[in-house]
């Protein structure tokens, strides 16, 4: 009985980040709850912001991977379940859309002096979340069996294809390339990511009407199929991103389209094949079709704080979470993410997301109605990649599944 | 049993089915007639870090709270929902029908509209899972019948391991198993000399997979309850039958298998209601690029990117519903004309 009786506690001292002072951060009293999912670099955070617990100041934490179902009636409720959501571009929309985050300006001019501009969300002119963190895909390739191939670093998607050409032609792999194309979020993501390439907008601005049937979006799907012809015909639709930094690690792909947040895991060397990780390079994500934007959407990952709550609380968590990234936490964890965080000196596994945003690739598109494209993108490409049907064909019917979906949504009529 | 007794004996069941049955019913069939307010937009200027500011359009989320306010359900859309894209589809239909280049054609263009696709993969699961698995479960309880009395227990708990393990778990057990690192995917590779071989990829491949599995998923239930029955045959019936020079398998065509009618039709019903709702081993198997189910379909609704889409979850849940009455209609038909024949 005792022993479960500890078992329980220590559970829930573990969910629940334990309440002990460690530093009084100048919180003033209140109570500070958190929700995010769960990586590494949020638990940075969140564990740092819990040092602001006091005799005054209660933390709580809950990180999970199912933040976004249950973000939404969480801070509907009133008062609301967490203070602070952490979201993404993507996942701070539907908060956005029912109102359940507060204005954040009063609390920036009060403590934030110590926040760089571009942290700042603004949106209609008022902060609505403060970013920490930004992420993105980008290439991860091996050098040595490029320069077996005898081909130079790529830098667009047509160089890609000639490197995988001249690989494959070479006898050095049979399958050189590695997407995640997996059908499903992954796919979508990939879809956005060379879409946001193009320079072309998804929607017809200021409306929810859909702009990918045309050309531009068949110059995509052609882009995805040129590369599914380079990777592994029995695997590719299994490719989602830890999948393909497994297929990387094993050294049975040579260029890989990651994330960020997994280069410092690949550079680490662990679970690696011998040879892949001393000869691994990172760069910013391809440029396509003659274009000078890199195919990948920037992603950020910042706070927010809830509307429904008491302004104690408010300020209260505001002042954790500005604890959580502050830039001592940053120079503690430098390879935890790309921080966006002031004093922060980019390590090797964050060079392909600031190559990526220097050479002017496109945030991932924050408007209310992208979450229902990327859903119907998720379904309906999947026979596309399969190859069971051409590319007019696979918008068409991504083009009716989003209206349809947009009209339930209310978006459209 | 007096009439009184008899309904203060089922008094609470009934207050409980109303609950927890008839009233959840009656709220989903009601959500599904409504769908979203008009979202109010606007356009404003957005700034990222990264990206710089760009203007982007945004839901007034005040003003249509107010919208909300008033009608908390949403827009009365009658049956608007459920004959959308997404479900029956019927402009699709019609305009396939009217004009089309045979009966292939018919067929590749009503499989492309996702609930006719989603239909199509639940009914064939249903309809070859469920008299496989009963046949299986059938041979296991006559087999096991046959083994003697010591070996009886292990043999049974074997027999059940498909039942006792979480149908996800049992799944994803298979998918790593039939990945191309995996015995399974290494083994068929081999068997048939074809390094490409995967069975992910392949639509009838997947289908197989995924009925294989429910075939070795359900058949336990049959088996316990066949292997139930099969205590109750009735000795001297068996023993005349021997005298009658009744070889095996006449004695099971013709003893056995009518004494046991009865229970076959209740596992058929259970399990036709079952595989009906078929759902798991497709998220197991990752299989939603080349199989997905009505079930699935509810999921993938509430389970979208940024908003649930309750309108078109609750649309498919009554289809689903209504599915199911129709395919236990025969068996509900059959078991009501026994009934009344008996009395």
């Amino acid at each position: 009985m005792k022993h479960i009786l500890g078992a329980g506690v220590s559970v829930a001292a573990l969910m629940l980040t334990a309440t002990v002072a460690f530093a009084d951060c100048g919180a003033p009293a209140g109570s500070v709850r958190i929700l995010s999912n769960d990586f590494n670099a949020l638990k940075v955070v969140a564990t740092a912001a819990a040092e602001c617990a006091s005799d005054t100041v209660t933390v709580t934490a809950n990180q999970t991977t199912e933040h976004k179902n249950i973000q939404g009636p969480a801070l509907t409720a009133n008062p609301a379940e967490y203070t602070v959501a952490m979201v993404a571009n993507n996942s701070i929309v539907p908060l956005m859309n029912d109102g359940l985050i507060r204005s954040l300006d009063d609390l920036v001019a009060k403590y934030g002096q110590e926040l760089q501009p571009n942290q700042l969300i603004k949106i209609d002119g008022k902060v609505m979340a403060i970013a920490f963190m930004g992420n993105g895909q980008h290439l991860i390739y091996r050098k040595d069996i490029l320069e077996k191939a005898g081909v130079a670093a790529p830098q667009s998607y047509d160089d890609v294809l000639a490197a995988a050409k001249a690989i494959k032609d070479a006898g050095l792999m049979e399958y050189p390339l590695a997407a995640s194309v997996k059908p499903g979020w992954d796919l979508a993501a990939e879809f956005v990511n060379d879409y946001l390439a193009t320079g072309a907008d998804f929607f017809e601005p200021g409306t929810a009407t859909l702009t990918i049937n045309n050309e531009n979006g068949k110059k995509v799907l052609a882009l995805m199929q040129a590369e599914i012809a380079y990777m592994d015909p029995a695997t590719y639709l299994t490719f989602d991103a830890t999948e393909i930094q497994k297929q990387y690690e094993a050294g049975k792909v040579a260029i890989i389209n990651e994330w960020g947040s997994i280069a410092g895991a690949i550079l680490d060397g662990k679970d690696s094949a011998e040879g892949v990780a001393e000869n691994t390079v990172i760069a910013g994500a391809p440029t396509f079709a003659g274009g000078t934007i890199p195919a990948a959407a920037l992603w950020w990952d910042g706070f927010t704080i809830a509307k429904n709550i008491s302004d104690a609380d408010a300020e209260a968590s505001f002042v954790a979470m500005l604890h959580g990234i502050s830039p001592d936490v940053v120079k503690a964890n430098p390879d935890a993410a790309t921080w966006l965080v002031k004093g922060f000196e980019p390590g090797p596994a964050a060079v392909g997301v600031i190559a990526n945003a220097t050479n002017g690739a496109r945030a991932y598109p924050m408007n209310p109605y992208i979450g229902l494209l990327h859903t119907a993108l998720s379904a309906e490409l999947a026979d596309f990649v399969a190859g069971k049907e051409d590319a007019d064909k696979a918008l068409a019917d991504t083009e009716a599944a989003y209206n349809t979906a947009a009209k339930e949504a209310g978006f459209l009529k | 049993m007096p009439h009184k007794t008899f309904l203060a004996f089922i008094l609470p069941s009934i207050i409980a089915m109303v609950l927890f049955i008839a009233l959840p019913i009656i709220s989903v069939a009601v959500q599904s007639l409504y769908v979203e307010h008009d979202k109010v937009l606007v356009t404003v200027e957005n700034c990222q870090p990264l990206g710089g500011c760009t203007t982007e359009t945004v839901v007034d989320s005040e003003a249509t709270a107010k919208l909300k306010a008033v009608a908390p359900l949403g827009e009365f859309n009658g049956l608007g929902t459920y004959f959308n894209h997404a479900h029956l589809a019927i402009d699709e239909v019609a305009e396939i029908v009217s004009d089309n280049t045979g009966f292939a054609d018919i067929v590749a263009r009503l499989y492309n509209l996702p609930f006719y696709r989603a239909l199509s993969f639940t009914l064939a699961y249903c309809f070859i899972v469920t008299p496989l698995a009963m046949l299986l479960g059938f041979l296991i309880a006559l087999a096991i019948n046959m083994v003697p009395r010591l070996l009886k227990g292990p043999v049974i708990f074997f027999s059940l391991l498909p039942m006792i393990i979480t149908p996800l778990i049992g799944s994803l057990i298979l998918y790593w198993m039939i990945s191309a690192e995996g015995i399974l995917g290494v083994g068929l590779k081999w068997l048939f000399s074809d390094p490409t071989l995967s069975l992910k990829s392949s639509l009838p491949l997947t289908w197989i997979t995924l009925i294989i599995y429910g075939i070795w998923t359900n058949a336990p239930f049959s088996f316990v309850v066949f292997y139930a029955g099969l205590q109750t045959v009735p000795g001297d019936t068996m023993e005349s039958a021997m005298i009658d020079g009744a070889s095996r398998w006449e004695r099971i065509r013709y003893v056995v298998m009518p004494h046991l009618r009865p229970l076959a039709t209740f596992v058929a019903l259970v399990q036709l209601m079952d595989n009906f709702r078929v759902f798991e081993p497709i998220v197991g198997l990752s299989a939603q690029a080349n199989a997905t189910s009505l079930s699935f379909a509810i999921f993938n609704d509430l389970r979208n990117q940024n908003a649930q889409q309750y309108g078109s979850a609750a649309t498919t849940s009554m289809l689903t519903i209504i599915g199911v009455i129709i395919l236990l209609m025969p068996v509900l038909i059959r078991t009501w004309r026994e009934y009344h024949q008996k009395s």
